[in-house]
């Protein structure tokens, strides 16, 4: 049952996107009846499936919000701005009920009752709960409304004998066989099932009631009870819509045989009105659910074969055979793997639109809470990042928008006295570019404040108040820890949470942020991110004995540092004059401990790198071994965080090799604490 | 017998133990993943000396701590030779570098007894508990001090 119940779950996702999908299509003013049926049957099939798990909360929103639907689809209700406007905060609230229902807590009650007394001013229908079988008849009206092309109904009655069961026939299959031929909604009677002092379990007391939709003549319909004919009643009418309504259906399953049947069959009718829902909307080529530790376990495997293809290579390199045959298989092996592995990688990666559909219902609530008007205007939705990419991108983006909202798009007074429109863009876009993925978030409002951030740094001692700062340094101010530009606390950015944990975000998933800002125009955050957290291009240099790795994205060159580029400052620290700039040179095998002896600047090769910020160093390696893609293997699962070092990953030969984390070098040197010290407190 | 019938007997416990500096050591085999031959490893900066660095168990990155150098035994000379064993503690995959395995004990919990004062406190961190195997004492290692940050929070 938890199984169905997480299949239902599932299939509420879907149709809770499709639900906003539509209502925003009706927001934008298209009028297509198709679209309202659309939103008609996403609601009424997330109440059908709460329906049969007993989410009472849940049925009781979605029958008023159904009803709602109704009224609109009978043409009753004139769908104006205000009433979508509302219809998008119930479907909101709809999807805060589904959330509840799978993993528990509270909907907010307050919001609730409103939207739902919003909803019942809406509609005169009656609230759930009253007539049991109201919701009966509704799946009926649903079904007969439902776009049928040159298809009859034909009503049926079934009621097996015993001797039906006795030749182990499944009334379920006969019905599972019906639906193949059309749409159809089945109802159970139980009227006959005695007390249960006189109930013969190998008796049969069951009979159905079924209602198909199907362009298939009677003698299709007649086929299926073939081989039961003669252990069953059946009665086939045609075009008998006006059938009476069938008694309640059974909650409770009676003892007996038989009785397995009852709740079996519910999920009939839930899963033929799912499918119903799903199928005009199916645009998308065919897609097929897969667990993700079973794609994760997949792509593992192939870094697996990566490495092993790898190793394979260097040992035949090593071997020193020369074989033409052999190289070209080994190349091709190159190729396939790589093939597979960006097959793989394909597999995990996913729009970006759930992210984005989130935030349209975050603009909501923001525009609701501050008063403020907001268009939002999403581009590129259907850009593809890797799914943890966007797992763990939606917190980082709600404090960006959020704030966008709240600190730089004024109020419609405001706007309208600087010659704006009163109704604020927010524009959020995505885009691939040059293996990676870059997400815009623009907003036109008043832009950032100069004068007042470096007002505020100054006063947390951020910064000293003589510093000489370029426009862009003030507006990176913002992402420094323990700024918050809010004069007052906001019920929504003022969570304690700055755009320096936003940026830590981003950061920690191998991404940059940046910002842009135009006084009076507006501000744009843009975000750039790595396709794929799971391999990475690097250079592989070797330094005292040891092989490491620096990241690509980082790498701005490498030099041969002269002894006239050379300068030493102070006593351990030596600066390197890199096109007119002096960049500090850092020695890593000093830095991590690998060298007790300094290796003199002109023996080795300088890395010069960049930070997120664009602090510059060398980084003195030894040697530079080659550049390759490497697949990236935590060193925090089984150890700990370790300064200086990203990640771990594997080279050809099976060791393991570490990744070098360029931010937090160049960090530790600014901050003039040299990691080597702290090697040496933790060792001694 | 009295305790016996008061307390039910628990269920038998088997250990692995193994050498470290000629001084018998054990773990609950139910932590043991595996044990396999060394190799060399990938020292990272800033780790503490009995912090030998990173090996790769077919694909999985995992430190490798010597165990020698975590308790303060002086190894005994069998550098060749030496055995990494693979335990999970919580949810991390560690291998301990000892000098050799020896055995699998089958215990119950009333043979383990609290380790006694008279034990080194550094030891004492280490050892959840000593017992007697055939006049041999063996020490159950707490593994769940051994990583590093974990050792911090104890402290």
């Amino acid at each position: 049952m938890e199984r169905i119940k997480g299949v239902f779950f599932q299939d509420c996702d879907d149709l809770l996107v499709e639900l906003e999908t539509g209502l925003l299509a009706l927001q934008r003013g298209e009028r297509d009846p198709e679209i309202v049926n659309t939103v008609f049957r996403a609601v009424h099939s997330v109440k059908g499936g709460a329906g049969s798990f007993g989410l009472d909360p849940l049925v009781a929103f979605s029958h008023l919000f159904e009803s709602v639907m109704a009224d609109a689809r009978a043409s009753r209700l004139a769908l104006d701005a205000e009433v979508v406007a509302t219809l998008l905060r119930a479907a909101d609230v709809l999807a805060d009920h589904v959330k509840v229902a799978r993993e528990g807590g509270e909907v907010d009650a307050a919001r609730a009752a409103a939207i739902g007394k919003a909803l019942v001013e809406l509609t005169s229908a009656l609230p759930y709960g009253g007539a049991e079988s109201e919701p009966q008849e509704d799946a009926l009206l649903s079904i007969q409304s439902a776009p049928a092309q040159a298809t009859r109904c034909w009503a049926m009655r079934i009621r097996p004998h015993r001797e039906l069961y006795a030749k182990a026939n499944e009334p379920l299959a006969l019905l599972r066989e019906l639906r193949r031929l059309g749409e159809m909604t089945v109802e159970l009677n139980d009227d006959d099932i005695p007390l249960l002092d006189d109930l013969d379990p190998e008796q049969a007391y069951l009979s159905w009631t079924v209602l198909l939709h199907t362009a298939q003549n009677e003698s299709a319909i007649r086929d299926v009870f073939e081989f039961v004919e003669n252990d069953c009643d059946i009665e086939v009418k045609g075009e008998s819509v006006n059938i009476e309504p069938a008694p309640q259906t059974v909650a409770l399953a009676p003892v007996g045989d038989t009785s397995r049947e009852a709740p079996a069959v519910r999920q009939t009718v839930v899963g033929a009105a799912t499918e119903t829902a799903i199928e005009p909307s199916v645009k998308a080529g065919e897609t097929i659910r897969v667990d993700v530790e079973r794609v994760d376990r997949l792509v593992n495997l192939v870094g697996e074969l990566v490495i092993n293809q790898a190793m394979l290579a260097q040992h035949m390199l090593a071997s020193g055979v020369a074989m033409n045959q052999i190289d070209m298989a080994l190349e091709d092996l190159d190729h396939l793997t790589r093939d597979i592995q960006d097959s793989v990688m394909a597999m995990r990666a996913q729009p970006v639109k759930s992210m984005f559909q989130r935030m349209s219902r975050l603009v909501r609530e923001v525009e609701l809470a501050t008063g403020k008007q907001v268009n939002l205007i999403v581009a590129g939705s259907s850009t593809e990042v890797d799914r943890t990419v966007i797992e763990r991108l939606t917190d980082p983006l709600t404090h960006i928008v959020r704030n966008a909202i709240d600190h730089g798009i004024e109020q419609p007074p405001e706007r309208l006295a600087n010659n704006k429109p009163a109704q604020g863009t927010l524009r959020l876009s995505a885009a691939h570019r040059s293996g990676r993925v870059v997400i815009e978030i623009a907003d036109d409002g008043q832009g950032i404040d100069r004068e007042r951030v470096r007002k505020i740094a100054i006063e947390r001692n951020l910064v000293s108040a003589d510093a000489t700062l370029s426009e862009s340094e003030v507006d990176n101010l913002i992402f420094l820890p323990g700024f918050s530009t809010a004069s007052q606390i906001s019920a929504l950015s003022g969570r304690g949470v700055g755009m320096d944990v936003v940026k830590r975000g981003v950061q920690a998933l191998g991404g940059r942020i940046s910002l842009t800002s135009k006084k009076g125009e507006g501000s744009t955050f843009t975000l750039s991110l790595p396709l794929t957290l799971a391999v990475l291009d690097g250079m592989t240099v070797s330094v005292g004995g040891q092989s490491l790795i620096a990241p690509l994205t980082t790498l701005l060159e490498t030099v041969q540092p002269k002894a006239v580029d050379v300068h030493p400052l102070g006593a351990n620290a030596t600066l390197m004059k890199f096109r007119g700039e002096f960049v500090p040179l850092i020695d890593l095998g000093m830095l991590f401990g690998y060298r007790t002896e300094p290796l003199q600047p002109t023996k080795g090769v300088a890395l010069i790198v960049e930070d997120d910020v664009g602090g510059r160093a060398g980084l003195l390696v030894e040697e530079i071994l080659g550049q390759r893609q490497v697949v990236i293997k935590s060193v925090q699962a089984n150890y700990r965080a370790v300064d200086g070092i990203a990640a771990a990953t594997i080279l050809g030969d099976g060791r393991v090799a570490l990744i070098l984390d360029v931010n937090a070098i160049i960090a530790s040197q600014r901050q003039g604490a040299p990691l080597a010290d702290q090697r040496r407190a933790a060792t001694g | 017998m009295i305790n016996v019938q008061s307390k039910p007997q628990t269920k038998p416990r088997e250990l692995i133990s193994f050498l470290i500096g000629g001084q018998q050591f054990c773990v609950d085999i139910m932590a043991v993943r595996e044990i396999r031959g060394w190799s060399q490893a990938t020292p990272l900066p800033h780790a503490p000396a009995y912090v030998q660095g990173m090996i790769n168990l077919r694909g999985t990155v995992l430190p490798i701590i010597d165990m020698s150098a975590r308790l303060g035994i002086a190894p005994a000379d069998v550098a060749g030779r030496r055995v990494t064993i693979v335990v999970w503690i919580g949810t991390r995959l560690v291998g301990l570098l000892v000098d050799g395995v020896c055995d699998i004990l089958t215990v119950t919990e009333d043979m383990l007894q609290a380790t006694p004062e008279v034990a080194s406190d550094t030891l004492r961190v280490f050892v959840n508990a000593v017992l007697t195997i055939e006049d041999r004492m063996v020490c159950l290692i707490a593994l769940e001090h051994l990583l590093p940050e974990l050792d911090v929070a104890a402290a």
